[in-house]
């Protein structure tokens, strides 16, 4: 007696559940029975599942009967004539969609060559095994698993032409790679998901090699001249809103170039850009501070008489303006209202991203390496028939990832560049290695992917031979200029008169816990005291009763509030240790300052 | 050459001298005893710690950053089940926070000749491990009519364990408190002194009698004896050091459990001491690291310090400190300020901590000393 159940229900139980999941199973197959349910017996637990719920993750195999596929070539003729579907095979029960569950009781042979009796189902193709970005990286099967992980999530961090509408989109954060190119070396994937329409890297040529150790750990070389002719070069879009927002009392946001004597009026030159509209003019040219959108809104609390005399000098600036470190052009204006009709302005700007030192590029094996230096054309290495790699990429990256598909992925691109054709990089379908090889030899190269090089400052050759071809790489969104980011003096938080945090707010680069340490480790206390000074006061300091006592600016004169007539004397602490004291004071704690002179 | 020594022998350390004078042996002459020696006393001032050396936070640092490499956190012997060893950081967890209750007690037994060069080195493992009344028996049984319980006993293992019912029946009778204990055909049949009749009681008396120790020792349960250089040891999961120690075979001098308190306990606070550097450096070496023992005698030291074995914990050793201030930048901090401002403690601020929250020089390396210069008014 075998329990039965549905979607993880009791619902009965049988005698013979090997007899119930044959039926199920002919059923399904037959179209009597939906092709979406699945079913599976748990010998174990002596139990058939049978889940007809939504949420399953499902792929599809061909179904096999005595070790014969039942796909066969005729199907292959409709489909390719149009006659026959993907939907009428699964209707017909010639692929089968399986759930995880299901696939445990079943036997699935790769290739048509490996089917015996005993298999149940064949793979439609070896891709599906691999989701949409892991097929997206050719040779996959030559990779190290989790460089093949790595590989696919750098692609979805690459730069590209993500939607065609791009101009009229106010995205966040967008990032156009200017000059995309389709794959020399690509997988069935790439076809089926036309990867030829939304491209995300370049076909560049690469010498494996190190440069002076401008490439050591990770990063790479790039040519001055591919750069200058259009490698890596890319946009930057970011959207500014503005809105008129309502307020109680009738009283509403205004989008104009503010009155001067508005309160936090900045200054002339921060509203220059600005049309009498309040809004700026499309194609200027703006940098850190310059307002994009000009407006000024009610104030935030109304008294007395001022509710009566809105006049401009109640009023505050509230515009949108350019943050610190900020610099592009703007691209366009729109000028619309919101859901609830208050007008909107969206301004998108545009930044124009030539690749620079310290930028982030990958292949797609997860070879990914930041730019060391950008060499100028002339200098570079050059092939003995004149080629100029665009990129130099170190050899060191390989030996401890085993990123074999890297390595061939490099050969296979320089046949296809020689050829003029693609090369087929699917998964487990790949063209060979060896008939690669052999076709570039034909073609008048090296099979192996070798070539002499000479130094491109001395003209000498190189005492090696130096692996050279072609590969897709792709630029990431990881960019110096939006992450570049240092202060000697700048904003401190109003609590604790501390450096403020962050980029965005042009913060303080923190010297943490652990790194203290190792000053006291070194004994350097005098350093570490003066690395600690950011927030340092003095404080007056009441000698009788040791509360911090106050500083009365007019007379010149230190005074307890406490006991009025007392010494004080001054006293240099961390303004975070006054925060603390007055904390205790809130809690009716008592810190007295006990003070001994230090000499 | 004792003339030689005389200017020398108060500036080290007698082991040292004793081990240099060996080294050199009778015939070094006079002069070269004393060049000797000055090298010698110029290297020991080298090597001492400085004054104002921050040790507390180079010992920190040293065991701290390897332990960020460290991997494999336990460590199993081939074929033996629940015989595995907490080993890399969560051991080094374990005994620097101090914990009374390990993940994985256990000890080395060392034996004396001849027993370590293997002669029954099976039987001596077995007697060593504990054996439980339900471990040799074959089915116990309630028979609630005679509230007794009988005992089938399997005497395949009993054999094995060397024992006769007759000796099981005697050992019984002194270890199953409040049981009188009978032989009847082939079983034990046991009933309660106090004659109770519940049936309740009669079924927890069952559950207490399968745990009863009939051989070996309580707390040893599980013995691997294996070969370590030219001698057998019996390594033990579990374990009861005031026992082993106690057994003619074993060798006291050497046998040591992991477990610091017992080792406290049993031996006394030095004898834990050098457990707490033993077991930290045990995983450092096995790890394949390198750490300078002395950082690990100084937490040792720390730990030791009040008599007693503190684990570095809010509990332990951090509730030693003299500043508030200290304490309460470390964990629970509103714990020690409520404590401070009801016992109108004072901070003295004479440690680093304290003075780096107030902004003032920490009293290490350059900050340990003041110098006060007297200016002269252009007089």
């Amino acid at each position: 007696m075998a329990d039965v159940y549905l979607n993880g229900k009791f619902v009965g139980s049988v005698d013979e559940p090997l007899v119930l999941m044959a039926s199920l199973k002919d059923r399904r197959r037959a179209g009597t029975l939906d092709v979406n349910v699945n079913f599976f017996y748990d010998d174990s637990a002596d139990a058939v599942y049978v889940e007809c719920m939504r949420g399953r993750l499902r792929r599809p195999l061909i179904v096999v009967k005595d070790g014969v596929p039942l796909l066969t070539d005729e199907h292959l003729r409709k489909l390719s004539r149009n006659e026959l579907s993907w939907s009428d095979l699964v209707r017909q029960g010639i692929i089968e969609y399986l759930d995880a569950a299901e696939e445990e009781g079943v036997f699935v042979a790769f290739f048509p060559e490996d089917l015996t009796r005993e298999h149940t189902h064949l793979e439609v193709a070896p891709i599906t095994m691999f989701g949409l970005t892991t097929s997206l990286v050719p040779f996959t099967n030559y990779n190290s698993a989790q460089k093949v992980n790595t590989g696919s999530k750098n692609q979805k961090q690459a730069l590209g032409f993500y939607a065609a509408n791009y101009p009229v989109r106010m995205d966040m954060d967008v990032n156009l790679l200017h000059y995309p190119q389709v794959p020399v070396v690509k997988s069935l994937m790439h076809d089926i998901v036309e990867y030829e329409k939304h491209p995300s890297g370049q076909n560049v040529v690469i010498a494996v090699m190190s440069y002076k150790g401008y490439n050591i750990e990770d990063a790479i070389v790039i040519n001055r001249g591919s750069i200058e002719r259009g490698l890596g070069r890319g946009s930057y879009y970011r959207p500014m809103v503005a809105e008129e927002l309502r307020y109680s009392g009738g009283l509403v946001d205004e989008i104009s170039i503010p009155d001067k004597d508005v309160k936090g009026y900045r200054s002339e030159v921060d509203y220059r850009f600005l049309e009498d509209d309040g809004i700026i003019t499309p194609e200027s040219r703006i940098g850190e501070g310059d307002v994009v959108i000009g407006k000024t809104s009610p104030p935030r609390f109304l008294s007395g008489m001022e509710q009566y005399s809105l006049s401009s000098e109640t009023r505050r600036e509230s515009s949108v303006a350019m943050q610190h470190g900020e610099e592009g052009v703007v691209d366009t204006v729109i000028i619309t209202e919101n859901s609830e009709g208050n007008k909107l302005i969206q301004v998108n700007l545009r930044d124009h991203r030539t690749p620079e030192v310290g930028d982030k590029f990958t292949s797609r094996h997860g070879q990914k390496g930041v730019v060391g230096l950008i060499v100028p054309h002339a200098d570079m290495p050059f092939t003995a028939s004149g080629i100029v790699p665009d990129i130099l990429f170190s050899p060191h990256g390989i030996p401890t990832r085993m990123t074999m598909a890297h390595l061939i992925e490099l050969v296979a691109g320089k046949v296809g560049a020689l050829s003029g054709r693609y090369i087929d990089g699917s998964v487990f379908e790949s063209e060979p290695e060896a008939a690669l090889r052999s076709e570039l030899l034909t073609l008048g190269f090296r099979d192996n992917g070798l070539e002499t090089m000479f130094n491109g400052e001395t003209g000498e050759q190189f005492q090696v031979r130096i692996y050279v071809g072609n590969m897709y790489y792709l630029r990431l969104k990881h960019m110096v200029a939006n992450k570049i980011h240092s202060r000697a003096r700048g904003p401190i938080q109003l609590l604790t008169r501390q450096p403020t945090e962050g980029r965005a707010k042009e913060g303080g680069l923190r010297l943490g816990e652990m790194e203290k340490d190792t000053f006291v480790a070194h004994g350097a206390s005098m350093l570490l005291k003066e690395r600690f000074d950011s927030d340092r006061t003095t404080v007056p300091v009441c000698s009788s009763c040791g509360l911090i006592a106050i500083y009365d600016e007019y007379k010149k004169r230190a005074y307890c509030s406490v006991c009025t007539d007392s010494e004080t004397s001054l006293v240099e602490i961390s303004y975070a240790f006054k925060l603390i004291l007055d904390e205790f004071k809130s809690l009716c704690i008592y810190p007295q300052l006990k003070l001994v002179n230090r000499y | 050459m004792a003339d030689a020594l005389k200017e020398y022998e108060a500036l080290l350390p007698s082991g040292l001298v004793s081990r240099m004078v060996e080294e050199l042996g009778d015939k070094a002459s006079d002069s070269k005893v004393k060049s000797v020696f000055k090298r010698l006393v110029d290297e020991y001032e080298r090597m001492k710690v400085h004054a104002g050396e921050s040790v507390g936070i180079v010992a920190a640092e040293s065991i701290g950053e390897p332990g960020t490499q460290m991997t494999l956190n336990t460590f199993h012997f081939a074929g033996v089940a629940e015989m595995n060893i907490t080993m890399g950081l969560p051991r080094i967890i374990e005994v620097l926070d101090g914990r009374k209750t390990l993940a994985t007690p256990m000890m080395d037994i060392y034996l004396k000749r001849p027993y370590s060069q293997g002669q029954d080195i099976k039987k001596i493992a077995l007697s060593v491990k504990e054996t439980r009344l339900k471990d040799v028996a074959a089915e116990i049984s309630l028979n609630l009519a005679d509230a007794r319980i009988d005992v089938a006993v399997d005497d395949a293992r009993l054999s094995e364990l060397g024992m006769t019912k007759q000796g099981l029946v005697s050992v019984l009778k002194k270890e199953a408190k409040g049981l009188s204990v009978e032989l009847r055909k082939e079983l034990l049949c046991f009933k309660a002194k106090n004659k109770e009749e519940n049936v309740n009681e009669v079924f927890k008396l069952k559950e207490k009698l399968k745990e009863v120790v009939i051989k070996g020792i309580k707390g040893v349960y599980q013995v691997l004896p294996v070969k370590r250089g030219s001698e057998f040891v019996i390594i033990t999961a579990g374990t009861n050091l005031k026992k082993v120690l106690s057994l003619p075979f074993v060798d006291d001098t050497r046998t040591v459990s992991n477990d610091i308190f017992e080792i406290e306990a049993v031996l006394g606070i030095e004898a834990a001491r050098q457990a707490v550097i033993n077991e930290v450096f045990k995983v450092i070496e096995n790890q394949g690291l390198n750490v300078d023992i002395r950082h690990l005698m100084l937490v040792a030291d720390t730990m030791s310090a009040a008599g007693r074995i503190q684990g570095i914990t809010r509990y332990g050793v951090v509730k030693n400190k003299a500043s508030v201030l200290a304490k309460a930048s470390f964990e629970t901090p509103i714990k020690y300020f409520i404590e401070a401002s009801l016992y109108g403690e004072v901070d003295k601020l004479t440690s680093v901590v304290e003075n780096v929250m107030l902004n003032q020089p920490v009293p290490v390396g350059t900050g340990m000393l003041k110098l006060v210069a007297k200016h002269d008014e252009g007089k």
